[in-house]
């Protein structure tokens, strides 16, 4: 590797090519740096790209190796300047370093961003790191050495016993031991057994599967493959939804890749197992992340889930033993052969072992993909790596566990998060989404959009889920829209624990958890909205009012022409006003009015002295004495 | 059971370009879903004359064809707009905004969510998580993400396919 010039030598510059990155042009940029390195003649210098980072709030992101630069929010137009001052001459490009939200601090270099830094990225390992599309990176990264070191010495049983004694435990959610799970499929005879990976990846506000089988889908394939060992299976499937086309892409190529190769097939490294991958696309249904629903999938048929047992273990898809795990609980598995049960069951609490992977996003500085130790408290996980909440705003809620999960108030900011932990506190570890919300967030509202969520994802079997959601979310809107009765919270209650009761799968047996544990963490805002008809987070748009303030406007008549309901009322050097009528509570006029002014004001269940008709501005001096109320100030 | 659809199609057309796609298929029933994927990429959606083709090479009734077709949000019964606008309504989405996103996209075609504009360009849909939570609020327009939407967002990315900056 010889350079023309000696600063730019031995380096590669890689772009991250996940979902995220791509929508901000990451591919373009790509192909820019490539022809300006080449139009310089860098001969030194070679253009790779990853998969996700995990820090897609700061995309597109940009790595410089070996020095490890890291920009953040890279454009086409920033290429010139990158490969000029950096790459020729030596310069890192300042102005594109990370910027610590907390201490506005430029950091140049990945290792020392907190939001990395605090992290013990064990499955998130190649992410970021090796190109998704070459499989010679992933062996370089000491990939598929596990499914060699089993093939040449390990029976399944001893797979199986190492899987168990790590203590890895099922990251779809519900969190039951791996290595049992396989154990009991092993233990089935059959002729024929099926492996499964579930990507089906449902809940809104998550995409840890996502990103892993993006930036790096091979140790899925090998975790698939060595489970498939375990449990004596000569078949397997992915199955995948279909709105993860990139996901589905590199899948496809790391299974075909990965047959040419021999990690695949027909007696798979000269020995005697042999397994065969197939791909099938979901086609946009939630309730198919559950096992038995997903099976009737594969199968064609609509997927609606069915009673248990029989286990799939003992009966699944085609009626024959089946496994299926989660795409992460998957890509564990090459790690602990490689690096053995006790390095894995060393790290994390006593019954939740290793690391767990959360995406974290919502009101929070540092949005992305994280990974970290058991055990962790949810303050290290919002504050240190998420730097918290932006804009100066406070904390409300952290959701966790998705539709399925619960809203823990502050109070709960120092629990550990493991699943036991979790569970007692109303939520649940789930799959990996964590929702941070602030003081804008309203939690009744939060609770009706999952309720929304549920309701139409029910899949109908089971008449409390199908029917006791429908009547919730009725409940929850009227709530929302300023019509609830003090009766309702208690028809809540009950509802909830009756369709929890009444339900044949997770889906059902958990859609409620949302509104219990808002009910139970949250109630004074339950009551504003059905007592005071007030909605404090100023969200529910019938239970908010905007104002304009008669001492703040100065009649310029901005809000006026923004406004897409024609409910601003004025003229020229006239105090304006809202006709409360025809407003639609878009905000627009909150946003537009200029920051000299700050005339506009939301409020809820109050309402400031403004008068009737416009009034010339000039004479306002009367309204300007009478006060606010603080409350409508905060607002 | 027949659904509603509207389309220029007629029924051989559609039994002729669905031969291509049925060719490389055995006919076994778990071949239905990717069948079904198959034809609403050639089609938009799936003409009534295709689920006709489709239940009787795989040995179904028409009304288990439909049943699979009816339960899963991929699949349309009527003609797509040329383009397809997908606005995210994941939780990172809902509580950074997507609300007044979607409301913005539904002012300016003048169709609610589900709907297609009377010109047939525009089909507006939401969908319930995309994975792209750290730009929330997301859409996509025809598969391209668009991140970090507000809605005076919404006239750049619908008027001249303007990117996220």
């Amino acid at each position: 590797m010889t350079a023309e010039k000696p600063a730019s030598a031995g380096r590669t510059i890689y772009v991250c090519q996940g979902t995220g990155c791509v929508s901000g042009k990451s591919q373009q940029i790509t192909e820019a740096l490539s022809k300006a390195i080449a139009r310089q003649g860098l001969a030194g210098v070679k253009v790779d790209f990853t998969g996700c980072h995990g820090f897609c709030e700061q995309g597109p992101v940009v790595v410089v190796e070996p020095e490890g630069i890291f920009y953040a929010h890279v454009t086409v137009e920033d290429v010139p300047e990158i490969v000029t001052s950096h790459l020729r001459d030596g310069k890192p490009v300042t102005r594109l370093f990370y910027k610590d939200p907390v201490t506005g601090e430029a950091i140049p270099n990945h290792k020392d961003i907190k939001f990395y830094s605090k992290q013990q990225r064990i499955i998130l390992r190649n992410c970021g790191v090796i190109n998704p599309e070459k499989l010679e990176d992933y062996t370089a990264a000491g990939g598929y050495a596990s499914l060699k070191k089993i093939l040449q010495g390990l029976t399944p049983e001893q797979v199986i016993a190492e899987i168990k004694r790590s203590g890895l435990r099922g990251r779809g959610g519900a969190g039951f031991s791996t290595g049992t799970k396989w154990e009991l499929c092993r233990n089935v005879p059959g002729d024929q057994k099926y492996m499964i990976c579930n990507a089906d990846e449902g809940d809104p506000g998550a995409f840890m599967d996502r990103s892993i089988m993006e930036g790096d889908p091979y140790s899925v394939i090998e975790g698939l493959t060595i489970a498939a060992y375990a449990i004596g299976a000569s078949e397997g499937y992915v199955y995948i939804r279909a709105e993860y086309p990139l996901a589905v892409k590199r899948v496809r190529l790391a299974i075909q890749q990965a047959e040419k190769e021999g990690y695949l097939g027909q007696n798979i490294l000269g020995s005697n197992f042999s397994f065969a991958i197939h791909v099938k696309e979901g086609a946009g249904a939630f309730v198919c992340g559950e096992e038995t629903a997903l099976m009737a999938s594969i199968e064609g048929k609509r997927g609606m889930p069915r009673t248990r047992p029989p286990y799939p273990a003992v009966s699944g898809l085609w009626g024959k033993p089946t496994t299926i795990n989660n795409v992460k609980s998957l890509a564990y598995v090459p790690v602990i052969i490689a690096r053995g049960a006790d390095w894995y069951a060393g790290i994390g609490t006593d019954k939740s072992k290793g690391t767990c992977v959360f995406a974290l996003t919502g009101k929070i500085a540092n949005s992305g993909l994280i990974e970290v130790p058991m055990g962790i408290k949810l303050r290290e996980i919002i504050y240190e790596i998420g730097g918290g909440i932006p804009g100066g705003k406070k904390f409300k809620a952290v959701q966790t566990g998705g539709p399925s999960g619960g809203c823990l108030p502050e109070a709960y900011l120092d629990q550990s998060v493991d699943y036991e932990s979790l569970t007692a506190a109303g939520s649940m570890m789930g799959s990996g989404g964590m929702v941070v919300m602030d003081e804008e967030t309203c939690m009744v509202d939060v609770a009706r959009y999952f309720l929304s969520f549920t309701q139409a994802e029910s899949c109908g079997k089971c008449v409390p889920c199908r029917i006791g959601t429908k009547q919730m979310l009725d409940i929850l809107e009227r709530i929302c829209g300023g019509e609830g009765v003090k009766e309702d919270i208690a028809l809540l209650q009950r509802l909830g624990e009756e369709i929890k009761a009444g339900s044949l799968c997770a889906l059902g047996q958990t859609a409620p958890n949302p509104v219990l544990t808002t009910l139970r963490y949250f109630m004074d805002e339950y009551k504003a909205h059905i007592e005071e008809k007030r909605c404090p987070a100023g969200v529910c748009p019938k239970l908010i009012h905007y104002y304009i303030l008669p001492d703040k406007c100065e009649g310029c008549g901005i809000c006026a022409r923004e406004c897409p309901a024609g409910a601003v009322v004025g003229g020229k050097r006239m105090v304006h006003i809202i006709d409360q009528e025809k407003c639609v509570k878009c905000g627009n006029c909150l946003e537009i009015c200029p920051e000299k002014f700050s005339a506009i004001v939301k409020v809820s269940g109050e309402k400031p002295d403004v008068p009737d008709k416009p009034i010339p501005v000039k004479a306002k001096t009367k309204a300007a004495e009478t006060k606010l109320p603080d409350t409508a100030a905060e607002l | 059971m027949t659904p509603l659809v509207t389309d220029n199609l007629t029924d051989s057309e559609v039994a002729e370009k669905l031969k291509g796609i049925l060719s490389h298929h055995a006919g076994e029933r778990h071949e239905l879903i990717p069948i079904l994927q198959e034809t609403q990429q050639h089609f938009h959606y799936l003409p009534a004359a295709a689920i006709r083709e489709i239940a009787r090479f795989l040995n179904l009734t028409e009304s288990a064809v439909y049943g699979v077709s009816t339960f899963y949000a991929q699949f349309k019964l009527t003609p797509l707009g040329k383009k397809v606008i997908r606005v995210c309504r994941g939780t990172a989405c809902h509580v950074r905004g997507a609300g007044k996103v979607l409301g913005e996209i539904e002012k300016t075609l003048g169709v609610k969510a589900g709907g297609t504009t009377d010109d047939m360009e525009y089909t507006l849909e939401t969908v319930a998580c995309i994975g792209a939570c750290a730009l929330a609020p997301t859409m996509t327009v025809d598969g391209e993400t668009y991140g970090k939407m507000t809605p005076k967002r919404i006239t750049e990315v619908l008027g001249d396919g303007g990117k996220t900056g």
